[in-house]
């Protein structure tokens, strides 16, 4: 064992978290809305996220229906278009995917799997939300204010973004950058918390090496994302002082009908740099909370130990760490030397390694495992199909010389939502399903799960798989209409028609969630504290769903990792972190000794 | 960027470094025997909120490591950069700023002392020489507008502002802290959380007193 050089108390106390004094408010207001428990704040960050990334959803579908069947909607003109891309792209990546996995899950999950009662600083932590809440509705603003929100792309590469005769260069580009800004402020005090809650907030016995993988990766993300988004931040606000107080960080020498600008000297590519740096990590941030949460739901549905949990542990720490060094790929046709080119080529396929050996893991996790295949176990196996997808056109784009000719074409639109869209968010849904019998103490419907994971499975196959033959065919991206071009068949048209469809179908399998998410919350089956006969700590609370402080009068004590599942020779099949050796009831006939890693 | 990436690069080594020693030889599937109960999980000395600090200084190195870096960047795009007389007045503000770190770190002592009329003085002297580094910079601004540089003349301008107010900003964050610690301190100096506090304090000054004299260097050079 793990010798340390300070001793536990012979008396060995409950486990305490320290001196940590809970604020327990009485009034209604003070439990659910200026709330300080992390549960209440996780849920108020993932309601939040998901009403603004039905908003984006609805923007694509708009989008979708200009693509599929051109000018059949009066309302979508050229800018409304491109204000459509934008925004949809930006509230996915940021306003949703960040918020809903960190926010969400990080703090709903953090506390809990750790052993702790809250975060480690819960005032902060009440903070955050609202500061991400005053975010949203400030980007929201951005719809309304004079020539609506901005259509520079969610990249907002300067100097278009901030010209005149970019939709939204008056007043939405400054909303939108403000709202990032506060963004940025919100979840560094929440990262914070997350932070240093997974490094003091573990209870006795909850080593390093025995978080769940879920807790590794959400750490992971957090630290990368503390990281990366200050570069977002000086962008944004060097970008804000070019469009307020006309310095010229960003803004060159420009001609605009034929008058000169005022400034002069600045460099665009200086914020592409800037923003890629954020750029490439912001996807492993919403990658790696899947990672974890994936290899949970998938020990836990096949009843096995996860296959070389050390390995996960490393491969997540070392995408982490290499993720800041490949910015550069998104910049390839920016003009750069081509052995700098070479260079983030290199870095980008080494990323592909330790990303493989997890995906290896995931499988060998499977093999000959006890699948059961509820729910959560299919959104899992979905995401593992779509990652792989997503992963292997990425290998395509990493190339240079391949990348060159497919840069800006839906090649790019179907890699990225492959790999960065659809998997993700199949692992929200599968998380959603996992978790919300604690957070509600009743299940989800099965069957309704089961049409909303195969329409949603096969449909954004439907969407995004012919998204790459499009791109082949040379169509491009962020493009309203493709008017008549020598290149683009005709047959493009009846395809986006197909693509079109598909997407509305999906959308309104979500309805169907959406719908499921109401009713079960007061018609679903009882849950029990543990339907899933899991080991992990959030599992084992006294109360579903846990109360204020998560566990009752004393914080468990832990004796093992989180894998402990079909355990030979033990009488369950999964043994909770909780119960100390002694406690753990073995089948009469053969009482072996535990194997080791399988 | 090589400034922001030796800076994360340093950072992400010191941190898998810690892991390694947390994750070297331990086999995570061997259950406890359960004989000694389980040991918590950090030393004492090791308090959330000191973590917490650390966490933050990181991401500040972070924030102003990429300023920096492209504050660099542009000076090595092109030809056309104008670098900005870097005012006199700036070097009498960094003798406040080190006068202010000084004060808080005797304050810091007088905690462990238990001196609370010292502390309350010194805390006192602390804060205000930090306002009056501040003021000093808001000065130095002014005569730089005085002098034909405003900020949107050209990008060297517009990058000593922006790294300027941005510490500025960080000082004033401190301030806001510094208020609620002082409000603390006439509460009497028996208080562990005091001591935390002045101890935070000190330690975030001392960390923006580098910072700026990182950034003053990087501004006289060019
Ligand atoms: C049913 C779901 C979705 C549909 C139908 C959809 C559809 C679209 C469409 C039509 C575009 C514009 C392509 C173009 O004209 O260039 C787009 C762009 C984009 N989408 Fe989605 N999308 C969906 C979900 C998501 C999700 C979950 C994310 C989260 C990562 C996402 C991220 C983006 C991004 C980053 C862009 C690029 C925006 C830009 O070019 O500035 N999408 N999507
Ligand atoms: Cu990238």
């Amino acid at each position: 064992m793990h010798e340390r050089e300070y001793e536990a108390s012979p008396e060995a106390p409950p486990a305490e978290t320290g001196e940590m004094e809970l604020v327990h408010p009485r009034t209604f207001i003070g439990k659910y809305i200026w709330s300080q428990d992390a549960k209440v704040i996780a849920i108020q960050y993932a309601v939040t996220a998901t009403a603004i990334g039905l908003v984006a959803l609805v923007l694509s579908l708009l989008m979708r229906l200009q693509l599929g069947f051109p000018n059949s909607l009066s309302l979508i003109d050229p800018e409304s278009y491109l204000q459509y891309v934008t925004m949809h792209g930006m509230i996915m990546v940021v306003y949703l995917l960040t918020a809903i996995f960190l926010g969400g899950f990080g703090n709903y999950l953090i506390p809990l799997m750790c052993g702790a009662r809250d975060m480690a600083f819960p005032y902060l932590n009440m903070l955050s939300f609202w500061v991400y809440l005053a975010s949203v509705l400030l980007l929201v603003a951005g719809f309304f204010v004079g020539d609506g929100s901005s259509g520079a792309g969610w990249t907002l590469y300067p100097p278009q973004a901030i010209s005149q005769g970019t939709p939204g260069a008056d007043g939405g580009i400054v909303l939108m950058l403000v709202s990032l800004a506060v963004f940025i402020i919100g979840f560094t005090m929440g990262g914070l918390n997350y932070v240093v809650t997974v490094l003091q907030g573990r209870t006795r016995g909850m080593t390093l090496m025995r978080l769940p993988l879920t807790v590794w990766g959400i750490f992971m993300a957090t630290v990368m994302a503390l990281l990366a988004f200050p570069a977002l931040f000086v962008a944004v606000v060097m970008m804000l002082l070019d469009r307020l107080l006309g310095t010229s960080f960003f803004m060159p020498e420009m001609l605009g009908m034929g008058e000169e600008g005022s400034q002069r000297g600045g460099s665009p590519l200086l914020f592409q740099h800037l923003f890629w740096f954020f750029g490439h990590p912001e996807v492993y941030i919403v990658a790696l909370p899947a990672f974890g949460i994936v290899s949970d739901l998938i020990a836990t549905h096949a009843r096995k130990n996860i296959f070389g949990y050390r390995m996960m542990v490393w491969a997540i720490i070392i995408i982490g760490a290499l993720s800041f060094v490949v910015w550069a790929h998104h910049m390839y046709v920016s003009g750069m030397s081509p052995y700098f080119g070479f260079l983030f080529a290199t870095t980008t396929l080494i990323v592909a390694v330790p990303t493989a050996l997890k995906v290896y893991n995931w499988v060998l996790t499977l093999w000959r495992g006890d699948i059961h295949l509820t729910v959560p176990m299919l959104f899992a196996i979905g995401f593992l199909f779509t990652f792989v997808n997503g992963g292997l056109s990425g290998l395509f784009l990493g190339n240079v010389t391949v990348d060159v000719p497919l840069s800006d074409t839906y090649f790019v639109v179907g890699h990225f939502h492959m790999v960065m869209a659809v998997a993700p968010v199949l692992v929200i849904f599968g998380a959603i399903y996992h978790w919300y019998p604690k957070i509600t103490g009743r299940m989800l419907d099965a069957t309704l799960g089961k049409v909303h994971f195969w329409v949603t499975f096969l449909g954004t196959y439907a969407i995004y798989y012919p998204m790459h033959f499009l791109g082949l065919a040379g169509v491009p991206r962020r493009y309203y209409a493709y008017g008549e071009t020598a290149f683009v068949p005709d047959s493009v048209q009846s395809l986006n028609a197909f693509i079109t469809i598909a997407a509305l179908v999906v959308a309104a399998a979500q309805l169907l969630f959406l719908f499921n998410l109401a009713w079960s919350l007061f018609r679903g089956r009882e849950a029990g504290p543990n339907p899933w006969r899991a080991t992990t700590l959030e599992w084992q609370t006294p109360h579903t769903p846990p109360r204020h402080g998560n566990f009752g009068d004393e914080l468990p004590l832990v004796y093992r990792w989180p894998y402990d599942y079909s355990v030979p020779g033990v009488k369950d099949d999964y043994i909770p972190q909780n119960v100390p050796p002694q406690a753990v009831e073995r089948e009469p006939a053969a009482d072996r000794g535990r194997g080791g890693e399988s | 960027m090589t400034v922001s990436l030796v800076l994360i690069v340093l950072l992400m080594a010191g941190f898998a470094g810690w892991l390694i020693g947390q994750s070297i030889r331990v086999r995570p599937w061997v259950a406890d025997t359960g004989a000694t109960p389980p040991a918590p999980q950090t030393p004492p000395f090791v308090t959330a909120p000191r973590v917490g600090l650390a966490v933050f200084l990181a991401v500040v190195t972070s924030l102003f490591a990429l300023a920096v870096s492209a504050f660099l960047m542009r000076r090595h795009i092109g030809a056309d950069w104008q670098a900005v007389p870097v005012p006199a007045l700036l070097w009498w503000n960094t003798g406040l700023l080190i006068a202010a770190s000084v004060a808080l770190q005797l304050a810091w002592r007088s905690t462990r002392q238990g001196r609370q009329a010292a502390l309350r003085r010194r805390l006192a002297l602390g804060g205000g020489l930090t306002l009056a580094f501040v003021i000093g910079q808001a000065l130095a601004w002014q005569r730089l507008e005085a002098a034909g540089h405003p900020p949107a003349a050209n990008p060297a301008n517009a990058f000593f502002y922006l790294l300027t107010a941005l510490h500025a900003l960080h000082l004033l964050g401190g301030l806001v802290a510094w208020g609620r610690v002082l409000a603390l301190a006439g509460r009497g100096i028996s208080q562990p959380r005091l001591r935390q506090a002045v101890e935070l304090c000190a330690l975030y000054w001392h960390f923006l007193l580098l910072v700026w004299g990182g950034l003053f260097g990087v501004l006289l050079m060019s």
